[in-house]
């Protein structure tokens, strides 16, 4: 019997001209005690499914049954036997870990005696037995996590939807949860589907349902997803040129699909089962073996066939940026909140040209630190140098030379693409002429024209993110300050994003990025991995890769890395105190 | 209803008042606030109102009269020595009237037993120009008859009027004010608590997690209310020991009346919070609407400051659904008249109608869905 059935469901929002469909025509099932995976771009619907499922959204047509339950009108029996985690799942934060229990126990009518038994277990579980007393909103983002997964485990639930439980916690704590996760399916044959961006995870589940624009693009195990895509992948090793130079040269061929750096190596798919033509260039040409395809490639190749217009923008021809000079310089800097130290001893130098990268977990230090570098936010100690002037003193003069864009995107929502990039050339001083001209620029370098009268907040995200990229280079800054640009973006759009500050980068704009996706190391030339407020490890991703190499890990991921690099430190300063 | 759920959320809700400074700066510190800002600062009386005396020929007659003036507690009196400063004073917004004795002050007084003076009064604030009119006048006429009994001769007035104060008899319009001070205050707070609790969770993305959970509807709300309204009600007795304590205000009715009457206001502004809250979602709006909706039409159209009588017909129609109209009226009554009945329960009533509206409109449109 299955535990989820759909049928012709169809959900829309808004009214009038601006309805939009969230959902069509989506049919699947999914069976008792298995794991699925909810993938596909931002705004395909993922979090819409889940609501639905939930019963906290009336669809608007279809049929929906949940452990044989028809909704909506069966929403409320059907509450008491699944577990729903939102993407930002609401703890009290006023509430202690085991006050925050006992509330989601109170409402799921957990009789007293099977209370301690079972959030025993589960702090066992998430390792949060020495926090019980701790207030919610004094845990690590990590550790909130997995307190809200224990809250959706309490009674316990026959089916679990989890939409992305994982996304900006620490590599560590991304482990911990996926290891209670699948527990769950394992030991209690608990039902789950979880919406994830990270496709390593999808891999792990037994089914993967792609979800792209409201509707399915395609279902089926992560092996019979993958299969079509034996024989289209390769690596390609040992070229004379950089892997980011040969990126920018391979990714413009005809066949190809897709492309990513992999520690030295290019990861190239392509369309066709032939073997691809390299360009003549010699400084191209290296070894090119076929690898296993993985799900990331399918799921891509998916996308590039429904969409085969849709242009990654390539950079331009590389010409070698010249590494001199250092554009931003900080030593020592510190930053307290109080008595917390947000950032402790923190320095890095970047030159110019560079895509300099700072990766890190949530709560990290990273966007504190940036904050700083923008001059938004003082330093408690510590020098910071921004584009050659002394942010203590000439910070004004550090500001028209660089460029900003938020976590948030900080853009008018209730603008068009036109006014805001209108506002924003205003607000850096541009007239007339050069004001038009970087308008234009914007609109055709960016691909906005489509969307020009539209208002920033109905854009989809990607574009959101865009018109942001668009508005902060309105003043053709020096120095680009990137504050988690592709959180919530999927796969392709991060791609595209990253294509982009390539270009950039070439161009010699030096570019400085936060993320907590670990495998985006790959696209900086530099970077810093920081945990706590803490710098763990500075330099190329190869050298830090490097640090952890052994003889049982060959190839360590940046995940691997990272990982290693936290517990050698806490090893350190364990033994230091 | 399940107890074990309205427990666990009104627990839950005690442990965030607790802790979080807001909601107890809500209840208990803008009560305070707002109350000694307006109790000291909000009087309808005019008191040490600076007049400008121009006095053409000084005689024992003018200052004894000017004497008078000096004494009584609202004027504080200023001597110019010509018409023409006086009026430049005026203009200069340094006085409020000009009282000008005219060289024929004593003559008159003494041939005819009149005396007439001449007053001039900036009518820009015209309550405040009535009201020194007034004082002026009966000063004078004291002067006159006090005058005219020293004299041996009785001032012969047309009517002599005999005025008799009820309820207050020292007309302290303070007395009258702070109850209806009160009730706009807690008009404000029981709004702001639910509407802004409310709107908190669906900010946090607390709601959404707590929607997901075989807890019915009403057992959110419950769990809201109950806390919300022991809050209230104890912002409510501070005002009225401050009332009582600080601001002398007799309170006259019986204590029980006085907490029933709360406890039926704050259902009904609890009520409107809530209903605030099911259509603002995040906590911005919801202090917007919440301000908006209740205090400001709470402060114009209660009957607090402006007579409710005297409003054109259409506005007189829309008080009726002003909650904070029926408190004021009940509280001034049971401050200052007592448990008068006929006054107080067409009161009650109202109150019990506008509850039932408010909390039955956001209980039906309180959904367990996002949408």
């Amino acid at each position: 019997m299955s535990a989820i059935a759909v049928n012709n469901l169809r959900k829309s929002f808004g009214k009038g001209t601006s309805r939009k469909d969230a959902l069509k025509n989506v049919r699947f099932e999914i069976a008792e005690g298995s794991m699925t995976a909810l993938i596909g771009p931002d705004g395909a619907g993922k979090t819409t499914l889940l609501r639905l499922l939930a019963g906290i959204l009336q669809p608007d047509a279809g049929a929906l049954q949940v452990l044989g339950h028809a909704l909506p009108e069966e929403a409320l029996p059907l509450q008491a036997q699944i577990g729903y985690m939102p993407q930002r799942f609401g703890l009290y934060e006023n509430l202690t870990v085991e006050e925050n229990l006992t509330l989601f126990a109170d409402l799921h009518n957990i009789p007293e005696d099977r209370r301690k038994p079972r959030f025993d277990e589960l702090l066992t579980m998430t390792a949060l037995g020495p926090f019980r007393a701790r207030r919610a909103g004094k845990l690590s983002g990590g550790m909130k996590q997995k307190l809200g997964l224990a809250c959706t485990l309490i009674h316990p639930p026959k089916v679990l939807l989890l939409d992305e439980a994982s996304v900006g916690v620490d590599p560590i704590s991304r482990r911990e949860l996926w290891s209670i996760i699948h527990r769950q399916v394992i030991h209690e044959k608990v039902t789950v589907l979880l919406s994830t961006a990270y496709m390593d995870e999808a891999e792990r589940c037994d089914h993967v349902l792609l979800l792209h624009e409201g509707e399915i693009l395609a279902q089926g195990s992560p092996a019979d997803l993958v299969a079509p895509m034996q024989g289209h992948s390769f690596l390609l090793q040992e070229a004379a040129m950089t892997p980011r130079a040969l990126q920018s040269q391979v990714a413009r061929l005809p066949d190809v699909v897709d492309t990513a750096i992999q520690g030295d190596g290019l990861r190239i798919v392509i369309k066709t089962l032939d073997p691809l033509p390299l360009p003549p260039d010699p400084a191209v040409q290296g070894q090119l073996k076929p690898v296993p395809a993985r799900l990331e490639d399918a799921f891509v190749s998916l996308l590039f066939n429904r969409n085969p217009h849709r242009s990654i923008p390539l950079p331009p021809a590389a010409k070698a940026a010249a590494h001199d000079a250092a554009v931003v310089e900080v030593k020592s800097l510190y930053r307290y909140f109080g008595s917390f130290a947000a950032v402790k001893d923190v320095s890095f130098s970047v030159h110019k040209g560079e895509i300099f990268g700072l990766l890190g977990a949530n709560g990290a230090g990273k966007s504190t630190t940036f904050r700083m570098l923008c001059g938004l936010l003082p330093a408690s100690s510590g020098t910071l140098r921004v584009a050659g002037a002394d942010l203590r003193t000439g910070e004004a003069a550090a500001r028209a030379r660089i460029g900003y864009v938020s976590q948030k995107f900080s853009l008018y929502g209730a603008l068009s693409v036109q006014q805001n990039l209108s506002f924003f050339a205003t607000v850096y001083g541009l007239h007339r002429r050069r004001k038009r001209d970087r308008i234009g620029w914007a609109l055709e370098e960016l691909e906005l024209k489509d969307y020009i009268a539209v208002n920033a907040a109905d854009l989809p995200l990607g574009y959101k993110q865009r018109l942001a990229l668009a508005c902060a280079l309105m003043h053709e800054p020096s120095i680009l300050f990137l504050d988690e640009p592709t959180s919530g973006v999927d796969p392709l759009a991060r791609r595209e994003f990253w294509a982009r500050v390539n270009a950039l980068a070439q161009g010699g704009t030096t570019c400085l990025v936060t993320t907590h996706f670990m495998e985006e190391a790959e696209y900086c030339d530099r970077l810093v991995l920081m945990s706590l407020g803490e710098v763990l490890a500075e330099g190329s991703p190869t050298e830090i890769k490097g640090r952890v190499r052994r003889a049982d890990r060959p190839n360590p991921s940046m995940e691997d890395a990272f990982i290693s690099l936290i517990e050698e430190h806490e090893h350190v300063s364990r033994r230091a105190s | 209803m399940n107890r074990m759920r309205v427990t666990g959320l009104m627990r839950k809700e005690v442990y965030e008042i607790v802790r979080d400074p807001s909601s107890i700066a809500i209840a208990f510190v803008l009560p305070l606030v707002l109350l000694l800002i307006f109790g000291y600062g909000v009087s309808l009386d005019a008191r040490r109102v600076p007049v400008a005396e121009v006095v053409d020929r000084p005689t024992y007659l003018t200052a004894s009269f000017l004497g008078e003036l000096a004494h009584s507690p609202w004027f504080h009196p200023a001597r110019y020595a010509d018409r023409a400063s006086a009026e430049r004073a005026m203009m200069q917004g340094r006085v409020q009237a000009i009282l000008w004795l005219r060289s024929d002050f004593s003559r008159r007084f003494l041939s005819s037993g009149e005396a007439p003076i001449h007053l001039t009064v900036n009518g820009v604030d015209a309550n405040q120009a009535r009201i020194v009119q007034n004082y002026v006048n009966g000063t004078w006429q004291n002067w006159l008859q006090r005058q005219a009994a020293l004299q041996g001769q009785p001032l012969a007035l047309p009517v002599a009027v005999d005025v008799r104060i009820w309820f207050n008899p020292a007309l302290t319009s303070r007395d009258y004010l702070i109850p209806g001070l009160i009730a706009i205050i807690m008009t404000l707070i029981g709004a702001l608590l639910t509407a802004l609790v409310v709107a908190r969770e669906w900010e946090r993305g607390t709601m959404e997690g707590i929607m997901v959970t075989p807890v019915a509807k009403t057992e959110v709300l419950v769990g809201k209310l109950v806390p919300y309204f022991v809050m209230g009600m104890g912002g409510m007795m501070l005002a009225t020991a401050m009332a009582v304590f600080l601001f002398h205000v007799p309170l006259r009715g019986s204590l029980a009346v006085l907490v029933a009457t709360t406890a039926l206001f704050l259902l009904t502004a609890l009520g409107m919070g809530l209903a605030i809250s099911v259509l603002a979602r995040s906590q911005f709006v919801a202090a917007m609407v919440a301000i908006v909706a209740t205090f400001l039409p709470a402060f114009i159209l209660s009957g607090f400051l402006f007579d409710i009588r005297s409003m054109p017909r259409a506005i007189r129609i829309l008080t009726h659904i002003v909650a904070a109209r029926y408190f004021v009226a009940a509280l001034q009554t049971s401050f200052l008249a007592g448990d008068l009945w006929s006054v107080i329960l067409p009161n009650l009533l109202g109150l019990i109608v506008l509850g039932i509206v408010f909390l039955g409109l956001s209980a039906l449109r309180f959904r367990k869905r996002l949408d």
